[in-house]
């Protein structure tokens, strides 16, 4: 008998801790499928952030190093540095990379770290329960803008695709979306394609995912992806942004 | 090797190398920025790494992703920058991954001044940052004995798996001095075979501090302790000076002040007042047992530190009210002379304890 679908060996058999419907265990998915199809399981590293995402390790079967709130790019940087043989990502929340850690991203881009990042774009804070993140959208609810994100005070939403792309350094950057199999099946192309430059040793990478979280937005998971499609994706267009062939794409 | 007249900050960057440690990352501060141009300039030659990270924050993550592939790595700061180091130190303890830290300690509190001071003592032997941890720090009075202990600093962290602090102020960083990188008995090491460094032929290694269920966290909190026993049991260090013959009064000073306490102590003797030092090198451990025996033989004891008065609480539980205690310290950066603490002995001997 062939087997045609089963569980990617990069990943483990322990049951995940996310709610119903929400896309981190997707990403998770495709990560592990990706590392698999590289053969990378063995050499490589991943870096936790703190976030729903922090036991990423206990689903990922490869060695793990957790980071402090917002500083895996940094703590990559240290792993890839000291051991460039190895596969070194990190994977981030929007408060994680956005907020507390934006120095350690763009810092990390533009040194031409040769990681990658697996950057999770669910416009909260989920694991604190709710609260707003630099990329909550405009007149979006969360528990500490109960009236909506207004910009007057809170700023506009952080676009972390386009912001890095502005960079000089060789990159590879580019948005995609985990709410439907069509775009699951192309953000799993670009993942690859993402992964791909740090196995030729050739630039930084970065995947920013939109994701759901239907618990803090209060929505069912149905809703959730419908709620992502029509607020998330006009204002964060799904695209790449920067290639290190062609350099920012206008 | 023969002697080499080098600056004390260059000197910590080459024992690092002769101790096997080829990465490093940084962020420059003075009084330490020669640590960073020396190794940005060394590193190369031996095939090292060296990184200039945007902040202390990030170089401090930086040698925790790096140690926690099981490389030898270290990093350099002084005071406003270690205090930004706080949270990837309490990661790194958590975490139980070896590092070394050199702190060239200068005058505080907030951007303070830069000249030399002894003002972090407490936030080096306290802990630094959030959690029920302990940084192991070593205090060089030499630029002979910095480089000894740099280089023995990095076997120690191999040991107990746990974060090595070297602290210094402002003249043993800037001083030079002739140095020799000796040759030593490397300490028998375990396989770092708890390390990320790709799952090869074993189950995946996590490199993390948490730990959501409370018996777990405990449990942690109870093997960090015991490690931390060992350490208090095994890597005391201290000098006692002139402690021979009988002495009326013992001074406790640590780093560049137990120096110039050397010299007034050589000044009283010629007045044939008899005094005597003891230095704690270890801050943590802290010599105590040490210290409340040299104590004894004293009528009093007088502390004497760059500073308003940290290092005199470890004394008092040293001493336990065996002893009167009294206080000498400058800060901001000013070093009192010989002639200055003589005087501050005298006005003490001249009272009754
Ligand atoms: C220094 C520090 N500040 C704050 C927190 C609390 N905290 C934990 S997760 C989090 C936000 C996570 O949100 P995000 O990165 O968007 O990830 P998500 O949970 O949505 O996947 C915050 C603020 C922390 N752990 N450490
Ligand atoms: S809180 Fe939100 S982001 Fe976190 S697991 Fe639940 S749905 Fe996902």
């Amino acid at each position: 008998m062939q087997a045609i679908f089963s569980r990617p060996k990069s990943m483990s058999t322990t049951i995940s801790h996310y709610c119903p419907g929400c896309t981190h265990g997707i990403i998770h998915r495709l990560i592990g499928e990706v590392l698999d199809e590289y053969n990378l399981k063995e050499k490589t590293v991943g870096v936790a952030p703190v976030g729903c995402a922090v036991l990423a390790y206990n689903y990922l079967d490869v060695d793990f190093i957790e980071a402090a709130h917002g500083r895996a790019p940094a703590v990559a940087t240290g792993a890839k540095r000291g051991r460039p043989d190895l596969f070194v990502f990190t994977y981030q929340g929007d408060g994680d990379l956005a907020s507390i850690g934006m120095g350690e991203i763009v810092h990390a881009a533009n040194r031409g770290e040769k990681i990658s990042v697996v950057f999770v774009n669910n416009a909260i804070y989920g694991m604190t329960g709710g609260q707003m993140a630099p990329t909550t959208l405009p007149m979006q609810v969360t528990s500490t803008c109960p009236q909506g994100r207004d910009v007057q005070t809170a700023g506009f939403p952080i676009q972390v695709a386009e912001m890095l792309s502005s960079l000089r350094t060789d990159a590879f950057i580019a948005r995609v979306s985990s709410h439907s199999p069509k775009n699951i099946i192309e953000a799993k192309k670009i993942l690859k394609r993402a992964f791909g430059y740090q196995v030729s040793g050739r630039c930084f990478s970065l995947v920013e995912f939109l994701s759901t979280c239907p618990t803090n937005w209060g929505l069912p998971p149905k809703k959730a992806t419908e709620w992502l499609e029509q607020n998330m994706i006009p204002y964060y267009p799904l695209r790449i942004f920067k290639t290190p062939e062609e350099g920012k794409i206008l | 090797m023969a002697k080499k007249l080098m600056k004390g900050c260059e000197a910590l960057g080459e024992a690092a190398i002769q101790a096997g440690c080829i990465h490093f990352f940084g962020y420059p501060i003075t009084p330490q920025t020669e640590v960073p141009e020396y190794l940005s300039r060394r590193l190369p030659e031996v095939g090292g790494v060296y990184v200039q990270a945007e902040s202390e924050v990030a170089a401090s993550n930086m040698i925790y992703g790096c140690a926690a592939t099981g490389v030898r790595v270290f990093t350099s700061s002084s005071s406003p920058g270690i205090s930004l180091m706080a949270e990837a130190v309490s990661y790194m303890a958590g975490s139980q991954l070896p590092v070394v830290i050199v702190n060239i300690v200068r005058g505080g509190p907030g951007l303070g001044g830069i000249l030399p001071a002894q003002s972090d003592y407490w936030q080096a032997t306290r802990g630094i940052g959030h959690g029920d941890f302990r940084v192991i720090v070593l205090a060089p009075s030499t630029v002979q004995e910095a480089a000894d202990l740099m280089i023995e600093a990095f076997d120690i962290a191999d040991q107990y798996r746990n974060p090595v602090m070297i602290i210094g102020d402002g003249i043993i960083g800037q001083m030079m001095e002739p140095v020799e990188f000796k040759k030593r008995e490397p300490r028998k090491l375990a396989e770092k075979n708890w390390a990320a460094s790709g799952a090869k032929g074993r189950a995946a290694n996590k490199i993390h501090s948490l730990f959501l269920d409370p018996v777990k966290l405990e449990n942690h909190n109870i093997l960090l302790k015991k490690k931390y026993d060992e350490v208090e049991k095994n890597e005391q260090r201290f000098e006692l000076y002139n402690t021979q013959k009988p002495y009326e009064l013992l001074i406790v000073a640590y780093g560049t002040m137990a120096r110039i306490c050397k010299t007034s102590i050589a000044l009283l003797e010629e007045e044939n007042i008899s005094i005597a030092l003891a230095r704690p090198i270890s801050l943590y451990p802290y010599p105590y047992q040490a210290i409340k025996e040299a104590a004894r033989k004293a009528k009093q004891v007088l502390v004497v530190e760059l500073s308003m008065g940290q290092m005199i609480e470890d004394v008092r539980l040293a001493v336990e009210g065996e002893r009167p205690i009294h206080f000498y310290g400058r800060s901001g950066g000013m070093v009192p002379s010989p002639e200055e603490v003589c005087r501050e002995l005298k006005r003490i001997l001249a009272k009754k304890p």
